[in-house]
């Protein structure tokens, strides 16, 4: 019998597309998980980033593949807007990976945004806060673009939400 | 919730989504032609943020119709699109877009912020969802508003030009609709006068900080969300084509 823990440790190792060091758990994604013994089947309830993000299908077929994996006959996936995801949902463990992919983390606001556009971002590669936003909108919609005067480089920021 | 209840619902929340997404076809007509690489990122980002938008809104007329949100989108005909003629409008030069996207933006703002408090919950989820984003695009917008406004005399004029063409338009955005006493009576959105005032006491300041007029006539061309701008047809031509073209195609 597939125990919830092992579905939960099923789901982290579900990368994010975008940003593959990072587990769709760790991102605060994966929001819960129902099990249905009888039936052999399990549900999960997802909540996207931004309301635009493209990537929301590949997830959902990740989860799906990777939990077939573990013999379930049914996997269905469902989405839910609330409460509505915040950054401030990245685990601790997942800010450090997000650093060694190159992306500033994003700063907590503890529900007020606001807060986020005035906090100092330190660069990824060295630290230093010696930093400039050069863009608020990046490659995806969950990426700002900086540039660090100290080390040179320019570098991305996961956005506040 | 009543028949209709339901109907003056789905009516209201096709014409919110359709706004969205005219509004995010026209703004990627920027992309490869923004006026520098970071303000053509800038757009392309917040146009997708408002297909994200418009996508949430189908869904939730979706969820009352039992309609296909891509068959809306991709093949409705121009006659039952809902959008309003200010969203229609060719982009324009960078004045034009970045004026109608600060009003459309402010408007967008000030109607979430009182939406999160519907008693339709699905609604109001949806609208909590929206509202930070919409906190990025309300900074960039009236970033440059500031700046086309207080720059050169010509950036001002071309600003004020926009101006005078876009405030009768947006007037549009706050024509009630159909049956919507229904709705405002419960508690599901809020009276278009409300969202009007709130507004205004918004844009109105903000404008006048930037040195801009704001024009007296304000008429809306139209009260009818049916009645369209010569400029929607093409648009959906354009975008409709390769839908159109393959009815049975998948990604």
């Amino acid at each position: 019998m597939v125990k919830m823990a092992h579905i939960w440790q099923a789901l982290n190792e579900v990368a994010d597309p975008e940003i593959p060091v990072v587990s769709l758990v760790e991102m605060g994604i994966v929001r819960d998980v129902r099990l249905d013994e009888q039936a052999n089947a399990v549900t999960v309830v997802i909540t996207p980033t931004f309301s635009g993000c493209p990537a929301l299908h590949v997830m959902r077929q990740d989860i799906e593949t990777r939990l077939h994996t573990l013999g379930f006959s049914h996997v269905t996936v469902e989405t839910t807007l609330h409460p509505p995801w915040s950054s401030d949902w990245i685990s601790e463990e997942a800010r450090v990976k997000l650093k060694t992919f190159g992306l500033a983390p994003p700063p907590r606001h503890g529900g007020r945004l606001e807060v986020t556009f005035f906090a100092p971002t330190a660069c990824p590669y060295c630290n230093s806060t010696d930093t400039r936003v050069k863009n608020e909108f990046g490659p995806t919609l969950c990426r700002a673009i900086y540039y660090c005067h100290a080390c040179q480089q320019p570098f991305e920021q996961f956005k506040a939400l | 919730m009543n028949e209709s209840h339901q109907t003056a619902l789905s009516t209201w929340l096709l014409a919110m989504a359709d706004d969205q997404l005219i509004l995010a076809h026209r703004n990627s007509e920027w992309i490869g032609h923004g006026p520098i690489l970071e303000e053509d990122i800038a757009l392309a980002n917040i146009a997708q943020d408002e297909l994200g938008h418009a996508r949430l809104l189908y869904e939730l007329y979706a969820a009352l119709t039992g309609d296909d949100p891509d068959k809306l989108v991709f093949f409705r005909e121009t006659a039952v699109y809902r959008s309003t003629q200010f969203v229609e409008y060719p982009k324009g030069d960078w004045a034009f877009t970045m004026l109608r996207q600060y009003l459309f933006d402010a408007a967008e703002m000030v109607l979430l912020t009182q939406l999160v408090d519907s008693t339709y919950q699905p609604l109001a989820q949806a609208a909590a969802k929206m509202r930070n984003e919409e906190l990025y695009h309300y900074r960039h917008s009236s970033a440059w508003l500031k700046r086309l406004g207080l720059g050169t005399a010509e950036s001002n004029q071309r600003t004020q030009t926009a101006l005078d063409t876009l405030w009768p338009l947006a007037q549009q955005l706050f024509v009630p609709l159909p049956a919507a006493e229904f709705l405002t009576t419960d508690g599901v959105i809020p009276p278009a006068t409300v969202w009007q005032e709130a507004w205004e006491q918004v844009v109105r300041p903000f404008l006048h900080n930037c040195d801009l007029a704001i024009p007296t006539a304000a008429a809306p061309p139209t009260a009818d969300r049916a009645i369209h701008s010569p400029y929607l047809a093409p648009l959906l031509a354009e975008m409709q084509e390769v839908a159109r073209f393959d009815p049975e195609a998948t990604w």
